[in-house]
């Protein structure tokens, strides 16, 4: 191996990758049954790069030649880059040394598209297959789903990675319209939908017989660049919703749009990046997943924004001041996920905990509860609660004073007297 | 207040419970041998490990809580944490002196320090199992040197053993000098000469293609990061510097 060309290529390869930012390695339960190499049960963030994103995976392009012309794309074709391809063999020597020496959990395999879909896509294929095969590496594989590939080579990716995604790239068809006139959502939707009834088949089939073989045991993901055009929340978290409920994703991805390139139809070059709104994002598909909220308890007609000083979960709790105060000791598990500063973890604890003793101030805390937030919603075994009658308006001035915000440097809410 | 000396083995940490209800001590400080002082203690009880008395200790745990729960006491006192013994003595006395299984009684402080003592031990765990950085040496050995926080490479084994079944590793705690090697057998525990003049020394030459990979490895590490989301603050949050030495994209 030519040191100098590989070097050459992994850095124009990774670097075209990045901007994907599915890093994750979990939710598959392949195990090292064949005397081979590596495992993928369990997630694992080995580094984390300057930015602060956990790297789990050789996360790479095989080229980023494309014969597509995406505005919102460093690879789009009319980009005047350094181009590259790695050979087969070449992805497959840097994914078998990295794994051995523990740097990386598996490979994200993405590409950019030359010739057509199916060739694109049966060169990934053929990548996972050798390592599975010929290496027998059980590391994580996540391939990207070329759109337009054929059920044929879909179905063979699925036996092959642990994780397949398509990236919708524009929350609403319209964005995808403007930004990527070539493209088309059908396309993204068609190998979204085969692999989502073949997952479910096949789970029912290894329901059956113990043996079948595994399909895509960590599922679907997908991405959806926000900042690039002009949706609201409410259009991308609704977007999400359907894509949870109808494709049975793992996960949807929101990706802060980066301004690498000049074209009229995106900001500007100086514009920053949406990093809050995106964070916001994040917290409102958490509660979604896991807390019990449905879409439109957190962004709705008359708020189609989120609110980016506070988290969705206290704007939802400051529209609903009619639920509370709730008494921590006796509330149910699903109306204590809803309040604010209180965890699943912490949730679970008081759960636990209150069947031996009514829980008072002091003990929550240790808990691990957040009562700069929290002490507004709730009632314990203390004769000490917030009597007042505060407005929403005012907890969020309480809240916010005592509180340093991650990103918010100078808050506009805060009001200065000094 | 009496003060307990005992080996600093589980065994003997046992032992030592069955002493304080044999003699019916209320008050208690815990030592470990090698850090007994001169200073002058008002009542000390030197703890002599005994197998018996630990087993029946142990044999009472068992009927008191889950197998689970003896587990994370186990990985809790292995771990050794300075200054923690006596928090355990206390958990297992609420232990014995409560009528039901109180495991999950977070309410209670010995309880409740249990679970955080066992929640910092699983992520200095999961850190190793991310940090460890092996290189290649010329017998085809895979080598890593790591300094965790806390003891843990007693719990890497499983870890390592089930993903890497068809290389040889080693992972060695130099803080603690000693460390976990893997045959493709079986893994057993050793401990390394490093003095110079030892021929034996097995760290001694790497691989040829080793720096080829620590090369692209900081390579491609610099590659994907994005300058346009610079954030120092969180990634210094999730590697902190004292494991820097070790981490081949920070040499």
């Amino acid at each position: 191996m030519n040191a100098d060309r590989i070097t050459e290529k992994l850095n124009i390869l990774a670097d075209a990758a990045k901007y994907d930012v599915s890093c994750s390695s979990s939710g598959s339960k392949r195990k090292n049954e064949n005397k081979g190499l590596g495992n993928a049960s369990n997630g694992i963030c080995h580094t984390y790069t300057e930015d602060g994103r956990c790297v789990s995976l050789l996360k790479i392009l095989l080229t980023n030649h494309c014969i597509f012309d995406c505005a919102y794309c460093v690879s789009r074709k009319s980009n005047d880059i350094k181009r590259a391809a790695f050979t087969v063999q070449e992805v497959v020597d840097l994914t078998i040394n990295f794994y051995r020496r523990n740097y990386i959990e598996g490979l994200f395999l993405s590409s950019g598209i030359f010739h057509n879909a199916d060739y694109t896509m049966e060169r990934l294929v053929r990548i996972a297959k050798k390592l599975r095969t010929e290496h027998k590496f059980n590391g994580y594989i996540h391939l990207k789903s070329i759109p337009g590939a054929s059920d044929e080579l879909m179905r063979e990716a699925g036996l092959y990675a642990d994780r397949l995604s398509v990236n919708l790239e524009m929350p609403t068809e319209e964005g995808l319209k403007l930004l990527a006139p070539e493209k088309n959502r059908q396309d993204m939707i068609q190998p979204m939908d085969f692999l989502k009834k073949e997952i479910i088949q096949r789970t029912e089939e290894k329901a059956l017989f113990r043996k079948a073989p595994q399909f895509a045991p960590a599922g679907q993901s997908t991405q959806v660049i926000i900042g690039a055009t002009p949706e609201t929340d409410k259009q991308i978290l609704y977007t999400a919703n359907h894509f949870y409920k109808n494709f049975n994703l793992k996960r949807v991805y929101y990706s802060g749009y980066v301004p690498v390139l000049s074209d009229s139809r995106l900001p500007a070059l100086n514009t920053s990046v949406p990093m809050v709104r995106e964070n916001r994002l994040y917290q409102a598909d958490w509660l979604m997943r896991n807390y019990g909220f449905h879409v439109n308890e957190i962004v709705n007609q008359e708020h189609p924004h989120l609110d980016l000083d506070i988290d969705p979960k206290l704007g939802w709790a400051l529209r609903n001041l009619q639920v509370f105060p709730i008494d921590i000791n006796k509330a149910d598990l699903q109306l204590i996920l809803r309040v604010p500063g209180i965890g699943v973890q912490s949730a679970q604890k008081i759960v636990s905990a209150r069947q031996f003793g009514k829980l008072d101030w002091d003990q929550l805390k240790s808990i691990g509860v957040s009562l700069n937030r929290a002490k507004y919603f709730i009632t314990c075994n203390s004769r000490n609660f917030e009597r007042r009658d505060l407005t929403g308006t005012a907890i969020k001035q309480y809240i916010l004073s005592q509180s340093q915000s991650k990103y918010l440097k100078t808050s506009t809410t805060q009001l200065n007297l000094f | 207040m009496t003060t307990l000396i005992y080996d600093g083995s589980f065994e003997g940490l046992l032992t030592a419970v069955y002493e304080i209800y044999e003699r019916k001590i209320c008050q208690i400080k815990i030592q470990k041998e090698k850090w007994l002082s001169t200073a002058l203690f008002e009542d000390v009880l030197q703890i002599h490990t005994d197998t018996q008395k630990a087993s029946r200790v142990l044999k009472a745990l068992q009927q008191k809580i889950s197998a689970a729960g003896l587990q994370r006491l186990y990985a809790a006192h292995t771990a050794g944490l300075e200054g923690e013994d006596v928090m355990l003595i206390g958990y297992i006395r609420y232990v014995f002196d409560s009528p039901q299984n109180v495991e999950e009684d977070y309410g209670n402080k010995y309880v409740l320090r249990l679970s955080e003592i066992v929640r910092k031990v699983r992520r200095e765990k999961h850190r190793m199992e991310a940090f460890v950085r092996f290189q290649k040496l010329e017998d085809e050995t895979f080598y890593a040197a790591i300094e965790p926080d806390f003891n843990v490479v007693p719990l890497l084994s499983k870890h390592f053993k089930d993903r890497y079944t068809d290389q040889k590793w080693i992972i060695y705690d130099l803080r603690r000098n000693y460390g976990i090697y893997y045959n493709l057998h079986d893994v057993e525990y050793i401990t390394l000469d490093f003095s110079v003049n030892n021929p034996s020394n097995v760290i001694s030459a790497y691989t040829e293609d080793e720096g080829l990979y620590q090369h692209l490895w900081q390579n491609y590490f610099k590659s994907v990061n994005i300058t346009a989301r610079k954030n120092t603050k969180l990634h210094m949050r999730h590697i902190p510097k004292r494991y820097w030495r070790y981490l081949t994209e920070k040499f």
